[in-house]
């Protein structure tokens, strides 16, 4: 048996041209004839447009053309909503390209410039004049719901965009009958995504033969093509969507904005080629944000610590308008994982949808899960403090013991396979926990507050299958496709239609390929991003791409052996049921030196020289995957942190992640994910948050004050893994990038206020800054 | 993120410099461009011209004398934090000019652009108040009477984004007496998280002779528009033994030097800042003396 590059951590083949800078983004493309637009955003965050008087900036030098809300409108459709949550009363407000009548949040945009240079774009920009009548704005999603307060779409009265309600058991009677119940108050505060590149987009029309090409810093490029067919009503085969080098998206280059649309308009007006790049000023204002919740939970138990139910009261704000996908992040994607990995009867999750006059809220690296694991990971530690258990202990007794085929859960989903008390004794183990403990307790006695935070977690991940997209609204598929093709000596191309930015998957591609028909895995090369060249597919996100993209590649590989054994009996002139396949070599059954190898097979093929009977030439496969359920990873975290209470500074003295995505195709890209993950988590327990004055004003509007994670904030992250296949697809590979941002953010959480637990402190928002920590232990009396 | 039009000027001299303020009312000077070119981009300021000084060997380096460490004003933080000079003369602004931003701000960013812009949150200031340090400035008078002025750290600084410089200066120099044998320093920082500027800064000098303190020398800043020295703390700690007793008692007489104007944001309060000058103080005087270890 040669060593499998199935689960090898070879290096990343994208990590070359990215460090030296030899990458291509959509802002690198340069064409004949380009020029720029910049667009004109609302600096009020909810006013009516009494007009708007661009006669200066159309003279301005340099300006080809400027266009307003009242150019666009009836020529661009609105920008659509892919995601209708059903039997939740969605109100799926219109969403102008170019607001016409009313902005409704800071960054909206109302007119676009198109110069000859960005910086004459920019300087005209300035020479449009916007009568605005301010309108009160209203940022917090309770506030909004409420009675009064300002109303940002007439077909959306009080503000609700949709109410949701799931349920499993019957919380009313575990509530009733409950021995002890616990509850907060968490504020899941808005988060503002910060990707490397800027979102960007090149669009060229040609006039003569009506086809559209637009580049766009995208994470789904084919839903892109579908929704810009939708949007700017050319047909969807005259679009060719390119998404080259894409620098980071973690959810928010998902969703169709207005702003590429307008970049397509531009050019279709104009017969040239437009390109649009946001600044990192307009990404915090205008690039979707993240969470958003205000949430009011509840857990009951028996006094032996036995959770009998959680249920909740969310507010989750969408923002102005709804994103793509934004109402099936507070709702499928987290009110049904409360039975995180424990067994509780009965659940209800209770969400509103409340439009706000604030950036719009979707897709964010964890989208939903974090928040769920959160409230749920906070529920339990506050029952351990209630019954004076250690948290540990309280999770113990609720644990879903281990199964292999499936275990439904009260929220009505079956979990695909978990063994959850073995990533917990795992990390415990490797932490030491009762040391841990008892250097605490130590600790505490010489007035050092040290804290520990131990999370189970379990998410619902590789989205989805298509059927189930289906029946919770989502406007499309979540099927995957791959292409295998080899060349003459043997090389192979992988075409998909996924599109991973930064995962990896061209090396864990290859890998699956290299391992299911021995090609060596420098010998194939992977194709993405483009849908003039790549199947149909669905994108990157939600921790999709290798469960399902992969599956695709592998069950393609498996076409491609099966033709290579026939074509192989044929050359060998034996009986195909002879053949056998190993490690890139078809041979007859006990007479290993009688073979043909890949290679051999793929010249064979290629040149057709003596193909048996009725074989096509060529070796090509393709293949479709869609996915029976989704996957369910898991694992269990560990965080230690000090907390000093002179200044209420926390130090992040260790974390230890225990994750289980099943086998690993690349040990050190799973290591990778897990890594950025729980920093990306960390981030919104200790440091980030997008601050709005109550005008609606973005406070933290640049890096200057938004506080993203730094290395050396962040110890060292210990990562182990267990191994636990999922049954239900080809590579029992289950998602694994998005488990660290949802563990980590209440481990570490959890771990702050347990520092804080002999001062008295029960409670704390995010982000836990050091005033907040200190006011905490200075006001208790 | 775009920078509205501007002239493009480079001077060779620094009397060249002065005399093309002269001539272009308005405009700035260019040296690491780590202040003005955010500041431009974001069409904060809009200066007509822009009179680049990168290239004025006069007003780089560093050179030690037998009293002072004079630091030109082209000198970058990174040259002053590896300086083995100002490590041997002054440890002290070795370790703040370490201590500013990240890598890249401490290779292109000057003492000297960073000083004259007088940013609040700014670690300089701080730092050169306390250790009682001399700004050299040049102006057109200087083309005729062949002399600069000099003007001491305290009338320096003279609010938000405001210093003694006029229209037609320039800054040349930063010149800091050196400390003595019986002298310790230090600078401690409760850094933004974001930005690494100094929520709260406090920089302490202090001699202490034959066990006891016999002068004392604190500065505060982040949370005051222009650094303020903290004198009833100083004057709290001279004859005193310094030991953590005697510090944290010092120490509780900052807010008696904070009754000014203070800073405050949605990250941290006017409050909090002031209660932290008196920990971040302590801190530093822990530090000097050896009580507590970075």
């Amino acid at each position: 048996m040669t060593t499998r590059i199935f689960g090898s951590g070879i290096r990343r083949r994208e990590d070359p041209r990215l460090i030296t800078g030899q990458a291509g983004y959509t802002d690198d493309i340069k064409l004949q004839g380009m020029s720029f637009a910049a667009i004109k955003r609302s600096p009020h965050a909810h006013a009516r447009v009494r007009s708007v008087d661009t006669s200066a900036a159309r003279s301005a030098p340099g300006v080809l053309a400027v266009f307003t809300g009242a150019d666009t409108d009836g020529v661009l459709n609105p920008i659509p909503c892919a995601w209708v949550v059903p039997e939740s009363d969605v109100k799926a407000v219109a969403h102008p390209a170019l607001a016409k009548d009313v902005v409704r949040y800071v960054g909206d945009g109302v007119a676009v410039v198109v110069a000859e240079s960005r910086y004459q774009a920019e300087d005209a920009l300035d020479l449009i004049n916007v009568d605005y009548e301010p309108l009160p704005a209203v940022v917090n999603p309770e506030a909004a719901l409420q009675a009064g307060a300002p109303q940002l779409h007439e077909d959306a009265p009080n503000n609700q965009a949709f109410h949701w309600v799931a349920a499993g058991g019957d919380t009313d009677s575990a509530f009733a009958s409950a021995e002890v119940t616990v509850r907060d108050t968490i504020i899941q505060q808005k988060l503002i995504p910060n990707t490397i590149e800027p979102r960007s987009a090149v669009a060229t029309w040609l006039t003569a033969t009506g086809d559209l090409t637009l580049w766009s810093s995208s994470q789904n490029p084919h839903i892109c093509r579908f929704v810009t067919s939708l949007v700017t009503g050319v047909p969807e085969h005259k679009i060719r969507v390119i998404a080259p080098e894409v620098g980071g998206g973690f959810g928010s280059k998902t969703p169709i904005y207005a702003d590429e649309m307008i970049a397509v308009f531009c050019s279709m007006r104009l017969g040239r080629p437009v390109k649009w790049t946001e600044t990192r000023s307009e990404n915090y204002q205008a690039t979707l944000h993240g969470r958003d919740h205000v949430e009011y939970v509840e857990l009951a138990a028996t006094r032996e610590g036995k959770i009998t139910g959680i249920r909740t009261q969310v507010y989750a704000a969408m923002g102005a308008y709804l994103s793509t996908a934004a109402t099936g992040i507070p709702t499928i994607l987290h009110g049904l994982m409360y039975s995180n990995t424990y067994d509780i009867p009965n659940l209800k999750s209770d969400v509103y949808g409340v439009f706000t006059t604030t950036t719009p809220v979707d897709l964010y690296r964890g989208a939903g899960r974090p928040e769920a694991i959160f409230l749920v990971e906070r529920l339990v530690n506050l029952l351990a403090d209630e019954l004076g258990l250690d948290p540990v202990e309280v999770r113990r007794r609720n644990l879903i013991p281990k199964f292999e085929d499936g275990h439904d859960v009260a929220m009505g989903i079956t979990y695909d396979s978990g063994d959850y008390e073995l990533t917990l004794d795992t990390a415990l183990n490797h932490v030491n926990y009762q040391q841990l403990r008892e250097e605490q307790a130590h600790l505490r006695e010489h007035n050092q507050y040290m804290g520990i935070g131990v999370t189970c977690y379990c998410e619902i991940c590789g989205i989805g299958p298509s059927q189930v997209a289906g029946a919770v609204g989502f406007g499309g598929g979540l099927w995957e496709a791959a292409i295998i093709r080899f060349t003459p000596t043997g090389k192979a191309s992988v075409y998909v239609g996924t599109s991973p930015h930064g995962q990896g998957e061209e090396t864990t591609f290859a890998q699956i390929l290299s391992d299911e028909i021995g090609v060596p895995v420098d010998d194939v090369d992977v194709i993405h991003g483009d849908t003039d060249n790549t199947p149909m597919g669905w994108g990157t996100y939600g921790s999709r791409t290798t469960v399902i993209g992969g599956a695709a590649v592998a069950l393609a590989a498996r076409k491609i052996r099966d033709k290579g054994k026939v074509l192989a009996a044929h050359l060998l002139e034996a009986a195909e049921a002879d053949i056998e396949y190993e490690d890139g070599k078809f041979f007859v059954r006990g007479s290993p030196d009688q073979s043909k190898t890949i290679q051999d097979i793929a010249l064979m093929a290629n040149v057709a020289w003596n193909m048996p009977e009725g074989m096509e030439p060529g070796l090509e496969a393709n293949a479709f995957y869609d996915t029976p359920n989704f996957t369910f990873p898991f694992g269990a975290h560990v965080a230690v942190v000090m907390v000093d209470p002179d200044n209420g500074h926390i130090t992040l003295q260790r974390y230890v992640a225990v994750d289980d995505c099943g086998p690993q195709i690349n040990p050190m890209i799973v290591e990778g994910q897990v890594q950025g993950g729980v920093v990306q988590g960390a981030g919104q327990a200790l440091w980030e948050g997008a601050v709005y004055d109550d005008n609606g004003q973005l406070l933290t509007g640049s890096m200057l004050d938004y506080a993203l994670p730094r290395a050396h904030l962040v110890p060292d992250i210990e990562t182990l893994s267990t191994v636990t296949p999922s049954p239900h697809n080809p590579l029992g590979v289950k998602g694994i990038g998005e488990t660290g941002t949802i563990a980590s953010t209440i481990t570490i959480y959890n771990a702050v206020l347990d520092a804080l637990k002999p001062l008295g402190v029960t409670h704390l928002d995010m982000p836990l800054t050091a005033e907040k920590v200190w006011k905490a232990i200075h006001q208790r009396g | 993120m775009y920078a509205a039009e501007f002239e493009y000027q480079k001077a060779s001299s620094v009397a060249e410099a002065v005399q093309m303020l002269g001539q272009s009312p308005g405009a700035k000077l260019l040296a690491g461009g780590h202040s003005l070119l955010p500041m431009l981009k974001m069409r904060l300021t809009t200066p007509p011209a822009l009179i680049d000084i990168g290239g004025i060997s006069e007003l780089h380096g560093i050179t030690v004398t037998d009293d002072t460490v004079r630091i030109g004003a082209l000198t970058t933080h990174h040259e002053i934090a590896t300086s083995q000079d100002v490590q041997n003369s002054c440890m002290v602004a070795a370790e703040a000019a370490e201590g500013i931003g990240d890598p890249q701000v401490r290779n292109r960013g000057t003492i000297g652009g960073n000083v004259v812009h007088c940013d609040p949150a700014s670690d300089w200031p701080t730092v050169l108040t306390a250790l009682k340090a001399r700004f050299v400035i040049q102006g057109p008078r200087g083309l005729t009477h062949g002399a600069t002025r000099t003007v001491d750290a305290g009338e320096f600084f003279k609010g938000l984004f405001e210093t003694d410089l006029k229209e037609n200066e320039v800054l040349t120099a930063i010149e800091i007496p050196r400390l003595g044998h019986h002298q310790l320093a230090e600078y401690a920082k409760m850094a933004h998280p974001a930005s690494f500027y100094a929520v709260v800064g406090a920089a302490v000098v202090i001699t202490v002779e034959n066990d006891r303190c016999t002068a004392a020398s604190i500065a505060v800043g982040g949370m005051v528009p222009n650094p303020v020295l903290a004198t009833s703390v100083a004057n709290a700690l001279v004859g005193q033994q310094l030991n953590a007793e005697s510090i944290q008692s010092a120490t509780d007489h900052m807010a008696g030097d904070l009754s000014g104007n203070l800073l405050g944001d949605f990250y941290a309060s006017a409050d909090y800042r002031k209660a932290m000058a008196a920990v971040e103080t302590k801190h530093a005087l822990n530090h000097a003396i050896g009580l507590a270890h970075h």
